[in-house]
């Protein structure tokens, strides 16, 4: 039901799963990881996040741009071509 | 309490006696007196609002679409150029159900130049979703005032509101005005308390974009809005007279109307003349009457055809005129008749552009008109008072 | 900690607004409200019914966003609450269309805090130039041609024209410096009045550069002193970010599809000269190398 005026939920947005955009979708190699957290920083789609300490993009909404393995400093992320 | 006072002073006390939280407006003549007594009575504590001084009548509103959506209670006037540069931010308002409320100090817009009285600018934002009820007097226009945001901001509404008022005439007259007493106003209009607003407690997002998927519905409950306006501009005015004595119509008024064989219909303060011409025209005998439309947006279509259904002939006079095609009151009032079966001949006269005085003589000539249009209409729109020797 | 931003959005792969105004949101935290002008910002964010944001967002016009902003800035301080209010546009509103009500809300000192992401054209509809667009950048509207080398004008010194409205806090920032960002945000919002803040914002798809390299495009803009990182607290200068290694600014420039006609058209080397000489001129107006 819309409402009288153009009124909508806060983070609503996350009801769309950007990650069907995706061509490369980024492989953490947790050994690699110095835990500098750049990858969660920069990330556009704010969608990597740490779970037990590993960082790991939430591969639902990445869009697979490519930024967290380029800036990686240790090179612990790699854009993989996915089979879909 | 009774006092001789300015027009515009008259209806800056009016807004003050409706408590906004912030004023927003900019200069522009006719309507500047209004802004500044109002600028005054925040000086002088009177009324505890923000004044905020912008950079343009563009700002002037969008500012108040900020107030407004934070939860605010808001005001503004402007004129002619100042409401077309208003354009945009006018659709924005009533598209984001903003009840603001906006006095139009009616003036011609340029070119050529030209700063005294018609209603061109408030009939060129006659479809930007506002409601528009226009003054025959100073008094009107501060009943109005206070009108005006009893039915913008009803939840059921929630429309922006203009008052208009010609300028010069209304707004810088010094008539006997009954100005208001605050409290009583306070009575009569609840505090402003919109269910949405901008709040860090209850977040959420104004002005999305809509695709069109749901944007026809965006504008079918504005239409809706505006439909239920009909019977709420009825009712707040009655309940106006209840409390505080005076009826100026809602929808519209009547004047010698009932037995009237001619019958013109207007807007604004030319009311006034109108009704003197009557007067004399009736002692003369023949029957003419008026009727005045208040609610031009939403339009009375209904109400217009009640009271107009046994005239035989029907003269619309309006301050505007819509270049490439006639005048707006009289397609309006034509397009409404069509599909009943209301059959009289409808006339219409573009007159008082760019200030021109409307006389009684111009009002029995188009009297004359109308009464040999039913015989059989030879022009059925045409310049009131054409001075053809110029041309 | 609560992102503010939700995922979900609809910015291009790469783009690295969401990232800024990610980084601007953490340092407002949640007593904020944000009022932004059409811009791409906009219409990814907030595509009906959905929305992106956290936080209590208006958008209302184009032009108008500084002026919606002091309205809401007078509303919080009536009602004696203590909550942020921030706009966040693009530079075209910044820059041009809004240039009359940001020079207002300047003017009558609200506390407003302007974060400007710059990303140098009008990308929403299509990458037109805009007042921002930086000196013979091909856009859509200033194509290079065998009678043009891009944009024929410099780009705008929108935080002079803040400096002369006597904006007591006006800052650049970069999407690839995030500590100094969101220092420089908080810092803006205790100013009493108001701040303005511009943060270079490389985009994908006006610029052209390959995928992953947003932010190291950012940083070259920095390192090449073409964007200076620097700070007016009251009108002086009071900070300035150095440069370890400044780079020339062929680094910068040749990795962008925008700048790829210099490299290639008669007159070309010229205007990279001329470029070279503005990052020069930046390089020893703020002392950028010790």
């Amino acid at each position: 039901m819309i409402k009288a005026g153009e009124l909508v939920k806060p983070g609503s947005t996350q009801i769309t799963k950007t990650g069907a955009w995706r061509t490369f979708a980024p492989a953490v190699e947790h050994n690699k990881c110095i835990k500098c957290s750049l990858c969660e920083i920069y990330c556009p789609e704010s969608c990597i996040h740490q779970e037990s300490g590993l960082f790991v993009p939430d591969l639902a909404y990445c869009k697979g741009c490519g930024i967290c393995s380029h800036e990686c400093p240790s090179k612990a992320i790699i854009m993989v071509l996915e089979e879909k | 309490m009774m006092k001789v006072v300015e027009g515009s002073y008259a209806v800056a006390h009016a807004a003050m006696c409706c408590s906004p939280d912030v004023v927003s407006a900019y200069p522009i003549t006719p309507q500047t007196h209004i802004v500044e007594h109002l600028s005054q009575l925040v000086a002088d504590g009177e009324l505890r609002a923000e004044f905020l001084t912008v950079d343009s009548e563009f700002s002037a509103l969008s500012v108040l679409v900020g107030v407004s959506a934070a939860g605010g209670r808001s005001y503004s006037s402007t004129t002619s150029q100042g409401l077309a540069l208003m354009y945009e931010v006018l659709y924005n308002v009533s598209g984001m159900r903003l009840p603001i409320v906006m006095t139009v100090a009616n003036r011609a817009l340029s070119a050529p130049l030209n700063i005294w009285n018609d209603q061109q600018d408030s009939i060129g934002a006659r479809d930007v979703g506002w409601i528009q009820l226009y003054s025959e007097n100073v008094q009107e226009a501060v009943d109005t005032t206070v009108q005006a945001y009893k039915i913008a901001e009803s939840l059921e509404i929630m429309t922006p509101v203009m008052v208009c008022m010609d300028g010069f005439i209304l707004t810088h007259v010094y008539e006997p005005v009954e100005l208001l007493d605050k409290e009583q106003v306070a009575d009569f209009l609840p505090p402003y308390r919109p269910t949405d607003i901008l709040d860090p407690q209850n977040p959420k997002t104004f002005g999305a974009f809509a695709d069109p998927s749901t944007y026809t519905e965006f504008r079918y409950l504005q239409y809706e809005a505006h439909l239920k306006a009909l019977s709420k501009i009825e009712n707040v005015a009655k309940e106006y007279a209840e409390v505080f004595g005076r009826d100026f119509g809602g929808l519209l008024d009547a004047y010698q109307a009932d037995d009237a064989e001619i019958i013109i219909v207007t807007m604004g303060s030319v009311v006034g003349t109108i009704k003197e011409a009557i007067d004399g025209l009736r002692a003369e005998g023949t029957k003419v009457g008026l009727v005045k439309i208040r609610s031009y947006r939403p339009f009375p279509a209904q109400a217009l055809m009640k009271e107009l259904k046994n005239a035989d002939v029907i003269a619309v006079i309006e301050k505007d005129i819509c270049v490439g095609n006639e005048a707006a009151l009289l397609t309006d009032i034509k397009a409404a008749f069509y599909n009943s079966n209301l059959r009289m001949p409808i006339i219409g006269f573009a007159a008082g552009l760019g200030g021109r005085d409307i006389t009684i003589k111009d009002i029995r000539k188009a009297v004359e008109k109308a009464s040999a249009a039913r015989k059989g209409i030879e022009s059925q729109f045409e310049f009131l008072t054409l001075r053809k020797e110029i041309l | 900690m609560q992102n503010l931003l939700a995922p979900g959005h609809r910015a291009c792969a790469g783009c690295s607004m969401p990232t800024v105004i990610r980084l601007v949101l953490d340092a407002a935290g949640t007593n904020t409200i944000v009022v932004s002008p059409t811009s791409c910002l906009e219409v990814t964010t907030t595509p009906f019914p959905e929305s992106a944001w956290v936080v209590p967002w208006i958008h209302s016009l184009f032009e108008n966003a500084s002026a919606v902003a002091s309205g809401v800035e007078v509303m919080m301080k009536r009602q004696c609450k203590d909550t942020n209010v921030l706009v966040i546009g693009g530079d075209g509103s910044t820059f041009d269309i809004g240039m009359g009500s940001n020079s207002g809300m300047f003017e009558r000192g609200h506390k407003v805090a302007y974060i400007c992401y710059d990303n140098e054209a009008y990308m929403n509809t299509g990458v037109q130039r805009s007042g921002s667009t930086p000196f013979c950048a091909h856009t859509t509207t200033t194509p290079a041609g065998e009678l043009s080398l891009g944009n024929p004008r410099p780009k705008k010194d929108m935080p002079a024209i803040a400096l002369a409205h006597g904006v007591p806090y006006v800052a650049t920032a970069s999407v690839a410096y995030p500590v100094d960002l969101r220092k420089k945000v908080e810092r803006a919002l205790q100013t009493q009045g108001p701040s303005y803040i511009q943060v270079n914002a490389p985009c994908i798809t006006g610029w052209t550069f390959d995928a992953g390299t947003t932010i190291e495009i950012a940083r070259l803009a920095v390192e090449t002193g073409l964007w200076p990182l620097f700070e007016y607290v009251n009108g002086e200068l009071t900070e300035v970010k150095k440069i370890r290694r400044i780079k020339l600014v062929d680094e910068y420039l040749k990795v962008q599809g925008r700048y790829k006609h210099l490299y290639k058209m008669p007159g070309g080397a010229e205007i990279l000269r001329s470029i070279q000489d503005i990052a020069d001129k930046n390089i020893a107006m703020y002392k950028l190398v010790d």
